[in-house]
């Protein structure tokens, strides 16, 4: 019951502090489960981030489950998700009311304007993250542009196009250009 | 009792897609939430992914239960939470037995790679209609703030919370600034 107990407390405060979601939480997750705690092994650590990264669900809800799981069972994995998403749940319903009762504030407005636009650029960020990562196998500005993914260039393009102009669903995206990693990488 | 039903089995459906990092959410509640189902527009799809970026937490989280709160109050909030921590949960407790199988599968390989130009791909499409919106918003100030947002986030890899943080404080004083010079 203690770990359960201490998963929770932990996981909320990750879930807390963990402002632009994604890879930005890792570094912190680490800190806490890797190094104050001990609860889990670097090596350990670095197969959780893969893991989460191969299956489906946000990154960091899968890395507090996968943690959670380690240490404290089912139960524990449960108590370290709930941790994990309870604040920003709690915090981001607030926010959104708070935007949607003051909508007559200008300074309200011009806030939320201005959130939706650096919001915008961020998801540019995100996005550019991964297409580096898909087209050349690199991360961030450093990628290496020599080493073109051809094929990848191709399926990225092909899937823009269908989403452009026949507005295809996102779900068959992912089927079609999963499937279509299964015929060229294998 | 519906429209709760609906709302988990479509948060689980997208949950269970979510590969590449939680954005990919947003393309996803746009098709079920906004083409399909209408039942919030484009602009409030933005307001709500402005809001779960700007707080703390997993965006794709934050942006189910907003989704689900516009829909259907708290109790649609709670049920799309649940609904979207559901697949991580069961698929985890299932490959956490036999990780090291799972990680070195080339067919598991081969998929997610193919699947990394799909999402990109999604995120593109998405991105040119975020932006076709702001522009005709015709304010240069918004409009810069896009570039700038993604120039301190990807080249200069400044933290996300100072970036927001920052942009807070821009458009506060730029109100006030305008209000000044009506007076």
């Amino acid at each position: 019951m203690n770990t359960i107990w201490e998963l929770l407390c932990t996981f909320l405060r990750i879930g807390l502090l963990s402002i632009g979601g994604g890879y930005a939480i890792i570094p912190l997750i680490q800190e806490q489960v890797v190094e104050q705690t001990g609860w889990i092994s670097e090596k350990m650590f670095t197969d959780i981030i893969t893991i989460s990264q191969m299956t489906p669900g946000p990154l960091a809800v899968n890395t507090s489950t996968f943690v959670g799981l380690q240490i404290g069972g089912i139960a524990g994995a449960i108590a370290a998700t709930v941790g994990c998403i309870l604040c920003g749940m709690i915090i981001s319903l607030t926010l959104y009311h708070f935007f949607q009762t003051h909508e007559k504030s200008m300074y309200v407005l011009e806030v939320l304007n201005g959130l939706k636009s650096a919001s915008l650029g961020l998801i540019i960020s995100a996005a550019f993250t991964i297409l580096l990562l898909a087209l050349f196998g690199g991360n961030g500005p450093e990628t290496d542009f020599s080493t073109m993914n051809a094929t990848a260039l191709a399926v990225f393009l092909g899937m823009l196009v269908l989403l452009r102009k026949w507005k295809m669903h996102p779900i068959m995206v992912m089927l079609i250009s999963g499937s279509l990693g299964l015929v060229f990488y294998l | 009792m519906k429209k709760y039903i609906w709302l988990l089995t479509t948060n689980l459906f997208i949950s269970a897609f979510t590969f590449g990092g939680g954005y990919i959410v947003v393309p996803m509640v746009r098709q079920f939430f906004v083409i399909k189902k209408q039942c919030f527009t484009e602009e409030d799809l933005i307001n709500m992914a402005a809001v779960a970026q700007s707080t703390p937490g997993a965006i794709a989280i934050n942006l189910s239960a907003l989704a689900g709160y516009k829909v259907a109050g708290i109790a649609g909030a709670l049920i799309s939470c649940f609904a979207a921590v559901i697949p991580p949960l069961v698929i985890l407790t299932f490959v956490s037995a036999f990780y090291k199988v799972f990680v070195s599968n080339a067919y598991i390989t081969a998929i997610l790679k193919g699947m990394e130009a799909g999402v990109a791909a999604l995120m593109v499409d998405l991105i040119i209609d975020m932006c076709s919106m702001i522009l005709k918003k015709r304010s240069i100030f918004l409009t810069a703030m896009v570039p700038l947002a993604f120039i301190a986030n990807f080249v200069l890899g400044i933290n996300v919370a100072v970036i927001l943080f920052v942009c807070c404080m821009l458009c506060i004083l730029q109100v006030f600034y305008k209000k000044r010079k009506e007076k």
